[in-house]
């Protein structure tokens, strides 16, 4: 009985640690800077919704949050198209070198991004993507390709071959086969690689810190420093800006977050 | 055809490539990001003198440190919370759900959000450390030379410890039942259930855990440079190898002047110690995983 208790009792402290900073961080965004000298507690009991006003009148936020859009929302079409073609290819069909391309999309998971950063920064000055969006797109495609063609073609294979077969008798052509039969049933596998790209990029600062320069061409969270050093004084729009490139993620967690779990987990549990 | 050469040649232009390329790096003179001539060895040898031989040694250091901190506390705590959490009959979804809710946070939002709680003067953490009267602890945690490099550890507790929690549990969700039902019905203690059974069986997430940690830890670089900036602020007391990769590659705030040469020795120097210690770490771990 005891060690239930102790085994209850590490539960709730350990959710209370997570918790209370997170609403500290969503109740401050809601308090006037003045305030918190006296008390970093009270509670927003009256918001003062003005800092998000002033995050948005800023308008350089508005801007980041819009880049993060456009390089999320780009490397996923790129990596779940991509994805799926790689995938139906290798999981479906049997072919001479098939083992071999599998095994050359795998050596891509073992290098470590950030170490081939200085040729990656060249060789896309050289191809005049620096400083752009899209040269930014590419890169992280093939960041997260190789565990998502891994993924992908793990769902194709697992697909009884009777459906394909079923299909060609029906005379559909091997297009209208993956997009009208296979695609639909391999949904999941599909969820799971678009948690796994789309956060880690909402979330990186690190290569549009090196690969971004311009100020209209920064990402959230690297507009972030920015942010942070021009309001480092004043509480309140500060916590605003965190709560505004943060909460969009909570959100979607609290909705999604089994997929979350299983997305975010699934280069340790396959790999 | 059609279909598989989009993904191979995103892969081949924008990683393999590099990835090749960065070892040639090392070899040539450089001045700027210009080749300027062939260098050898001379770039090894740069970085085990002065100045870059202390910079490296006490990053090297600082790198360590964050592992084996991180492998007793993070994975500990990690498997503690893995198994209360197994141990519910209801309410698992409920609280799986928020320990894993920092793992999805950015290291950036992390980060600010915990300096400005540990603000020296209105940040809470000090406040409630003065309120409860122990006025000669509240201290600028992130600003003085002996507590930064852990507090920066105990940040990056909170936002990952969900993550090998999260791995434990699914490992112990894939122990078959009867297992722990024989040895109950055997008399075994719970604590001997754990110690005899469960960990054992656990050693593949382990494994997993401890690989993912020793690179994590090698490549550090998201929360440090945050917090600390390319210099690992206070006074070098947050350095670590991937920051002083980031300055000689591209400058730092001090100069702008870059060492591409010295800088890729560093990244050759990294990626086998990484690829090493992972390597050799999995083919020892594995040996002593167990079949169920």
């Amino acid at each position: 009985m005891t060690s239930k208790f102790f085994f209850r009792a590490v539960l709730i402290i350990n959710s209370l640690l997570v918790l209370l900073p997170v609403f500290f961080l969503l109740n401050s965004a809601l308090r006037e800077t003045n305030s918190f000298a006296s008390n970093p507690f009270m509670l927003a009991r009256d918001p003062y919704w003005e800092n998000f006003q002033q995050v948005w009148l800023d308008g350089a936020f508005a801007i980041y949050l819009k880049n993060s859009l456009i390089v999320t929302g780009g490397s996923l079409v790129v990596i779940l198209t991509c994805a799926l073609g790689a995938g139906f290819i290798l999981g479906r069909y049997n072919f001479k070198g098939n083992a071999l391309i599998f095994g050359f999309v795998l050596t891509g998971m073992l290098v470590p991004a950030k170490l081939a950063i200085l040729p990656l920064f060249i060789q896309l000055k050289w191809m005049n993507l620096l400083d752009s969006h899209f040269g930014l797109i590419l890169v992280y495609s093939s960041g997260a390709l190789p565990a998502a063609v891994f993924i992908m073609s793990g769902f194709f294979r697992s697909l009884p071959s009777d459906l394909d077969n079923a299909a060609r008798i029906d005379g559909a052509s091997e297009f209208q086969l993956l997009r009208r039969i296979l695609i639909p049933l391999v949904r999941p596998g599909m969820a799971i690689v678009a948690i796994y790209s789309a956060i880690p990029i909402w979330n990186d600062f690190f290569l549009p810190l090196v690969f971004l320069q311009s100020p209209e061409n920064k990402t959230i969270m690297q507009g972030l420093t920015v942010f942070f050093g021009q309001y480092a004084s004043q509480w309140g729009v500060l916590f605003a800006g965190l709560t505004m490139a943060a909460l969009p993620l909570i959100v979607l967690y609290l909705i999604l977050s089994e997929q979350f779990i299983k997305g975010l987990t699934a280069g340790a549990v396959k790999g | 055809m059609l279909l598989l050469s989009p993904a191979l040649a995103t892969i081949l232009i924008f990683t393999t490539i590099p990835a090749l390329t960065t070892l040639s790096y090392a070899f040539f003179k450089w001045e700027g990001f210009q080749r300027v001539g062939f260098a050898g060895a001379a770039n090894f040898q740069r970085l085990f003198d002065y100045p870059f031989k202390d910079q490296f040694l006490m990053a090297l250091r600082h790198n360590t440190l964050v592992f084996i901190a991180v492998m007793i506390l993070q994975t500990s705590l990690g498997l503690l919370i893995a198994y209360a959490i197994f141990q519910l009959k209801n309410g698992q979804r409920f609280f799986r759900t928020v320990t894993f809710l920092p793992v999805i946070f950015s290291l950036v939002v992390v980060g600010y959000m915990w300096q400005v709680m540990l603000d020296p003067y209105y940040g809470p953490i000090n406040m409630i450390i003065n309120d409860l009267g122990f006025e000669s602890l509240a201290k600028p945690w992130l600003g003085s030379m002996s507590t930064a490099l852990p507090t920066l550890i105990f940040i990056n507790l909170w936002r990952w410890v969900g993550f090998p929690a999260i791995i434990f549990l699914a490992g112990l969700n894939a122990i078959n039942q009867e297992y722990l039902e024989a040895a109950r019905i055997d008399g075994a203690t719970e604590g001997q259930i754990f110690r005899k059974i469960m960990f054992p069986l656990l050693a593949p997430s382990l494994t997993i855990i401890t690989i993912l940690t020793f690179i994590g830890a090698f490549e550090w670089f998201d929360l440090p440079f945050v917090l600390g900036g390319s210099n690992g602020n206070p006074a070098g007391a947050t350095d670590t190898l991937a920051l002083m990769f980031y300055r000689l590659s591209f400058g730092s705030v001090d100069s702008n002047a870059n060492e591409v040469g010295v800088g890729s020795a560093l990244g050759v120097f990294i990626f086998l110690l990484v690829g090493l210690g992972a390597g050799v770490g999995q083919y020892f771990l594995r040996k002593r995983e167990v079949e169920q």
